[in-house]
């Protein structure tokens, strides 16, 4: 569509060096495999999501159909086809985390922001999501929020932790550094 | 206990680092084969330990590697398993996190063994933070000369990349990772032709989980017999065991094969007992795939022996009385647990892991979620118990990749051992289980 093209996305220099040097990981004539990795830099660069001039401007980038792009976005669950909060706060809610109360941190999460799973706060700061296994089974139950884990969950340290983003009202990405905890 | 192999180091502070992890015998296993040995005395030496696939199918590593193909001037692949996503395991993550150059090490020593120059990680996209570590890993050893070109003068050439997935439990089964590594949805491929002769690229290529590449290390430190000669007959070594659910003290533990399960269980080494001194009810002892066992048959075999934390003893009595050591993702249920509202859980998760290519698998799923859903709500007659056996019995076996059977196998197993508590679901509405059907939070801080 012709606003689409007016408004068409453009990436920063220092993603599009970081995408080439990607594709130079590759042999010649396979750049697409530096598709899921662009994909991830493209969601963190705009909002969080990938809109449809975003992953067309990714088919661009990596010289491949846009077709390519979306059968793939849509194939994974981490790339979001739709606008997400700032905070995506992702619940794991598989048999280990299951068996220590994620449906507790759920529940809890739901009624304290006051949506449903799927939803986003009218702030536009927090979007619940449930998710299958996260390989936080030992440390159960437990969320991510960006690149970090949120583990051994209690409803003290769910509000602790929903306090301390709407504090730092940023969006989070799965590119942020984290604090690994000992576990 | 005996020396670890692979965690002997994680607590030290700084062994994240190039440094102290070089101070503390690191990087000996790339001189000693890069020095001292061909490329097949290295796999001939895996040959020897004995190794298995530490990713859940158990398959001989030596062997697997001696299936390369090796056609004249084409590119030779090894590709690492990272993409950890079996429900219950969280081994490969502890290790790549605290110990990193432990696998750069064993793709390095295993790359030269292979003859590949280019070699991947695929990690799981969730896992980003640990992308971020291994890079730094990468880096380092790159600056110390263990990466690039002409490595210790010898002329071989290595470069490590590490790859980040999507979000897709599928791509831990080896076709679907090449797939996704091309850039592709993770739809498993049809074998053969096997990876080791048509893999990433159309190009031979060995897929191996981090676990079993980082045991590569010691291995070749030691020597294949040294490995094969702890543990019990073909389960050799040691392998890294996933704790989770209702024990007093969850995490990874690096066991000798051979362990008794009772023994991993209760001791204060180990797994410390059932939390809040409840009883025993259930095990998943390898992995979400795997048939859960009641009590009795995870701490003795239907023989009435020691069941023991060995591929062997897991499996001993097949799935009538027996389960697998899989991932080694060993979840533990109490008393307490609802198995019907934990095994909703596992079939929610593979309906929403199926990637949807073979129709028993996508359609099986969902419809085995449906019907677990139906039972736990109250609305459940007691034929959908025979449908919802009837169903997975349809999906065993009969789809490209294992996932269909890894969907299929809990619900058979919970069927089996457990049938009573959904027929408790059909006949009340509910289970005596709803009582207290999972684990409060606040009981647990009360706790």
């Amino acid at each position: 569509m012709h606003s689409t093209m007016e408004n068409k996305p453009q990436f920063q220099a220092d993603t599009l060096k970081l995408i080439k040097e990607i594709k130079a990981r590759y042999p010649e004539g396979k750049q697409k495999s530096a598709l899921l990795p662009a994909l991830h830099l493209a969601q963190a660069e705009f909002d969080g999501w990938l809109a449809v001039p975003v992953m067309d401007l990714v088919a661009e980038v990596l010289d491949i159909s846009p077709i390519e792009v979306y059968e793939v976005a849509s194939f994974y669950s981490m790339y979001n086809l739709k606008p997400v909060g700032k905070c995506l706060l992702e619940i794991c809610r598989t048999s280990s985390c299951w068996l220590m109360g994620s449906e507790d941190i759920v529940r809890y999460l739901e009624t304290k922001l006051n949506i449903q799973v799927g939803e986003t706060t009218p702030d536009g700061m927090f979007t619940l999501k449930t998710v299958e296994c996260l390989g936080s089974c030992g440390t159960a139950p437990m969320m991510m929020c960006g690149a970090q884990f949120h583990e051994n969950l209690t409803f003290e340290k769910v509000d602790f932790i929903v306090q301390n983003l709407q504090a730092e009202g940023k969006r989070k990405t799965y590119f942020d550094n984290v604090v690994v905890e000992n576990y | 206990m005996a020396k670890k192999l692979l965690l002997e180091h994680d607590h030290i502070p700084g062994i994240q680092g190039y440094e102290v992890y070089r101070k503390h015998g690191g990087y000996a296993s790339v001189e000693k084969a890069i020095k001292t040995m061909t490329p097949d005395s290295v796999v001939e030496e895996v040959k020897k330990s004995g190794l298995r696939g530490r990713g859940g199918a158990g398959f001989p590593t030596g062997m697997k590697w001696s299936f390369l193909a090796k056609p004249e001037g084409v590119a030779r692949y090894l590709v690492c398993n990272a993409d950890e996503s079996e429900p219950g395991t969280f081994k490969d993550r502890y290790l790549m996190s605290r110990i990193p150059h432990l696998l750069i090490e064993g793709m390095i020593t295993s790359s030269f063994a292979l003859g590949a120059n280019t070699s991947y990680i695929y990690v799981r996209g969730e896992y980003y933070y640990i992308i971020a570590i291994l890079e730094k890993a990468i880096q380092e050893a790159y600056a110390a000369g263990w990466l690039g070109k002409n490595i210790l003068g010898s002329g071989f050439n290595l470069d490590l990349f590490v790859q980040p997935g999507g979000g897709a439990y599928i791509c831990g089964e080896e076709t679907a990772l090449l797939e996704s590594l091309e850039g592709k949805r993770g739809n498993p491929r049809i074998k053969p032709p096997f990876p080791a002769v048509k893999g990433v690229w159309g190009c031979p290529t060995v897929v191996n989980n981090v676990e079993t590449i980082a045991a590569v290390v010691p291995i070749i430190n030691e020597g294949g017999e040294a490995y094969a000669a702890i543990g019990i007959g073909r389960s050799t070594g040691t392998k890294l065991i996933s704790a989770s659910g209702h024990i007093n003290k969850p995490g990874v533990y690096e066991i000798d094969m051979g362990v008794p399960v009772e023994e991993f269980i209760y001791s204060d080494q180990y797994c410390g007992g059932i939390k809040n001194n409840k009883k025993l009810k259930a095990v998943v002892a390898g992995g979400s795939s795997v048939p859960i066992l009641p009590a009795d048959l995870i701490l003795k075999t239907a023989n009435g022996d020691a069941r023991l934390m060995t591929y062997e003893s897991l499996s001993d009595g097949g799935f009538a009385s027996g389960s697998m050591l899989g991932s080694g993702g060993f979840i533990v249920m109490d008393e307490t647990t609802s198995i019907v509202k934990n095994l909703w859980t596992f079939a929610r998760f593979y309906h929403h892991e199926s990637c949807g290519q073979c129709s028993p698998c996508r359609e099986g799923t969902r419809w085995m979620e449906q019907i677990i859903h139906k039972i736990i709500h109250g609305h459940g007659e007691l034929k959908d118990i025979d449908l919802l056996w009837d169903v997975q019995r349809k999906i065993e076996g009969n789809t490209i990749c294992p996932l269909g059977d890894a969907a299929a196998w809990p619900v058979a197993s919970a069927i089996r051992h457990f049938r009573s508590e959904f027929e408790d679901y059909v006949n009340n509405g509910h289970s005596i289980q709803d009582v207290k059907h999972y684990y409060s939070v606040n009981n647990l801080t009360e706790a």
